[in-house]
């Protein structure tokens, strides 16, 4: 049942980003780019994406169980650690230097471009090199 | 402020809402990085629906020009590198956002739309690092590309 749901929302997910505009990381470096020609776009997907789950997320989360699964699956960790900082602020920099994220990334894989393939080749190496870091 | 798409972000923003729903009325945060990660661990049980969501989000993405959406707006290279740099940032870049969202537990998607979801602080302090550090690495290239 649950690979259903996973697949319409993976659908959901890829549409909303193309929809929003997400998928260019034009659009992406010009929200970033606040002393320049800046462009706001991104705030209003967020927005758009947490109005939703900070209503639905509440609501959801009042149960004692998913609708579609026995328990849910939540990260465990409340600790704001160097390792949260560390990891947040490494992810900033290739996001600000590639103007990609893996949502976008892994969704722009629809259009086939070489230099997308590449961005996520060297982006699952590095979750490959982390994984073995962190063990 | 000329490309500024409010409205069409605003309806992208809350399809992205309606997805991460569904996803927690299974039980489950969706975060794209996580998501990944997951698949690529070695002994998890839980691939079928990781590999199908991944799956799902190339097929919605591919499905949105087909429906008519207009996907010309697409710009990869935003700083004009030329094509060999464009290539090496791509790749350090990529490289970062693995090694970060992987020892960080979370990009834009866990930390920012679910994370922020749930009132977490982690995701939010997570949130406020990445946002800024990638402000100032597009202000650092603007200035040394002289743009």
């Amino acid at each position: 049942m649950f690979n259903i749901i996973a697949t319409i929302a993976g659908v959901l997910f890829g549409f909303g980003l193309a929809l929003s505009g997400m998928l260019s990381p034009g659009k992406v470096i010009g929200f970033l780019d606040v002393a320049g020609n800046w462009d706001p776009s991104l705030a209003f997907v967020m927005g758009g994406a947490v109005a939703i789950t900070v209503v639905s997320f509440r609501l959801l989360l009042k149960r004692p169980v998913p609708v579609f699964d026995s328990k849910f699956h939540l990260p465990t960790s409340n600790d704001i650690d160097k390792r949260l900082i560390i990891g947040a602020g490494l992810f900033g920099l290739g996001w600000g230097i590639g103007g990609l994220c893996p949502g976008p990334a892994l969704s722009s894989l629809a259009y086939a471009d070489p230099r997308i393939v590449v961005f996520v080749a060297a982006m699952v190496t590095g979750i490959l090199i982390a994984k073995r870091l962190t063990r | 402020m000329e490309n500024f798409t409010p409205v069409l972000s605003l309806a992208g923003g809350l399809v992205l809402g309606i997805s991460a729903t569904l996803m927690l009325a299974g039980g489950r945060i969706t975060g794209i990085s996580g998501i990944l990660g997951g698949l690529l661990s070695a002994g998890s049980s839980d691939r079928s629906w990781r590999f199908l969501f991944l799956l799902g989000l190339i097929g919605g993405a591919a499905l949105y020009p087909i429906l008519g959406g207009d996907i010309s707006y697409i710009t990869l290279n935003p700083y004009g590198f030329e094509e060999s740099m464009h290539y090496g940032a791509l790749i350090i870049g990529g490289l970062l956002v693995g090694l970060g969202t992987t020892i960080g537990s979370g990009c834009t998607s866990g930390h920012g739309v679910c994370g922020l979801g749930r009132l977490s602080a982690r995701s939010l302090v997570a949130t406020c690092v990445f946002m800024a550090v990638a402000g100032i690495v597009v202000f650092v290239i603007r200035i040394l590309m002289g743009s």
